[in-house]
């Protein structure tokens, strides 16, 4: 059995707030790079010359990548073998951690208390929290900080079986097609695909956080990221929409067993700025 | 790929009317920042009959609402937001005088409209380059509701902030444009 003190999660995590706005993954900046030497467009390679410069400059001056420093979004993995002290639940020292990260390290406050009265909170609180159990004696916090341009052309449907694998391709290029330079592209697309209407939506973020440049562990699904990839390319929707051979980074996608009347399929759309960090316990 | 066109607000109908989409143009000089919760009180204000904090005409308005600045700073991180949630208030601004908008993404019809009819122009800066951006920022001032914290109204003074004509005052759209041309589908 491992004891997790909850004061050391509220401190790791305003750590996480902190480092992951003004850090982007070595996976993304490789993507970014590669991109630049393929695409087409002047107007596309200048803009992606800026988001690596930006990059730098975000690293070197500990600066905040973008001024969207996002919704608080953590997924956590806890351990069967973990037991957590202190005062609350795991979520509140969470909160209590994203309070602090977000005001100690400059970052924008973005979350409103009241979705249509609208007054900020104030400390970027409350989080969203994912939480899982896993077998072992491991507490990993994974903060994934989502910035509102991108969620908001994120896509949810639910498809007839019969629609099959046309149908999921189709509601890619579509949903590619009518955010065109609103996410902010060269954008990431997570994919879920199946499950329930709710978990859909969840599996498409969670795919987000694999490595890009991986492949999906699943032959066939390796290969229809693949293929996903390039006709999203074809799109022309191009960096910052302004036409281009670069419309995404990748396509990452996670599947769940399904119900025997449902298709449904979730594209949680990420913009460059795929900033995410963990912390293990 | 044009040269560099350097601009400094107020603009002109003149100086708009040469303006085409797919310019690159350096913009130096003062602007103001508003964005969803500052645009929704200029507009009550245009309703009212008010003045407005600042002056409308010729003026350009950046979409942004950027990070606290650390200490020693000006700005924090400053790139531009998505631009069509403002598109609801955008023509009435426009009717005063507004003569350029900075942000990211696609416009809708209505603006794209009140562009060609109140001759102003939409330039586009690079969505998630809030780091980069922050350096062509050399003064911020919060001039109204410094209640709406990142949203409030900000004069900034900006020396070379590097924006692309994204759509002109003649109906071109370097969006449509764009796309059409690297689409291979």
């Amino acid at each position: 059995m491992k004891t997790v003190d909850l004061n050391e999660v509220t401190g790791r995590v305003a750590d996480l707030c902190g480092k992951a706005n003004c850090l982007l993954g070595e996976d993304v900046i490789a993507a970014l790079e590669k991109a630049r030497r393929a695409e087409q467009s002047p107007t596309g390679r200048k803009i992606l010359d800026q988001i690596l410069e930006n990059a730098r400059l975000a690293r070197d001056k500990n600066a905040p990548l973008c001024q969207d420093t996002g919704f608080a979004v953590f997924f956590v993995e806890l351990g069967t073998e973990v037991r957590l002290q202190g005062e609350g639940t795991l979520e509140e020292a969470i909160n209590r951690g994203v309070a602090r990260g977000y005001k100690e390290n400059f970052l924008r406050k973005s979350i409103v208390r009241d979705p249509l009265n609208r007054v900020n909170t104030g400390d970027n609180t409350p989080a969203v929290v994912h939480l899982t159990q896993v077998p072992g004696d491991r507490l990993s916090l994974t903060f994934a900080p989502k910035g509102g341009g991108s969620e908001n052309m994120s896509r949810l449907a639910m498809l007839k079986p019969a629609d099959g694998l046309e149908g999921v391709k189709r509601f890619v290029i579509e949903t590619v097609q009518i955010a065109g330079a609103n996410p902010c592209p060269p954008i990431i697309v997570g994919l879920g695909i199946g499950a329930t209407f709710e978990k859909c939506a969840w599996l498409a973020k969670k795919a987000l956080l694999r490595p890009l440049g991986s492949r999906h562990p699943v032959a066939f699904y390796a290969d229809l990221e693949e293929e996903l990839l390039d006709l999203v390319n074809r799109t022309g929707v191009g960096p910052q929409g302004l036409g281009g051979t670069t419309t995404a980074l990748g396509v990452l996608i996670e599947t769940h067993p399904c119900h025997i009347a449902s298709l449904p399929v979730a594209l949680n759309m990420q913009c460059h700025s795929a900033r995410h960090l963990t912390a293990v316990f | 790929m044009s040269q560099i066109i350097s601009l400094t607000p107020p603009l002109s109908d003149k100086t708009v009317l040469e303006l085409r989409a797919g310019d690159q143009v350096n913009i130096s000089g003062v602007i103001y920042t508003a964005r969803d919760a500052a645009h929704k009180r200029l507009v009550e204000l245009i309703g009212k009959g008010e003045p407005l904090p600042f002056e409308v005409r010729g003026a350009i308005i950046y979409y942004v609402g950027p990070t606290p600045a650390r200490p020693g700073e000006v700005i924090g991180s400053a790139g531009p937001t998505t631009s069509y949630r403002m598109d609801p208030y955008a023509p009435k601004l426009l009717a005063l005088g507004l003569k350029g908008m900075i942000g990211k993404g696609n416009r809708g019809k209505e603006v794209l409209e009140a562009l060609q009819r109140e001759k102003a122009v939409y330039f586009t800066a690079v969505g998630g380059a809030g780091a980069l951006i922050s350096e062509w920022i050399t003064s911020s001032e919060v001039i109204a509701y410094e209640d709406l914290g990142a949203e409030a109204i900000r004069r900034i003074e900006v020396k070379d902030f590097q924006v692309v004509v994204a759509n002109d005052a003649h109906g071109g759209d370097l969006f449509k444009e764009g796309i059409e041309r690297y689409r291979s589908l």
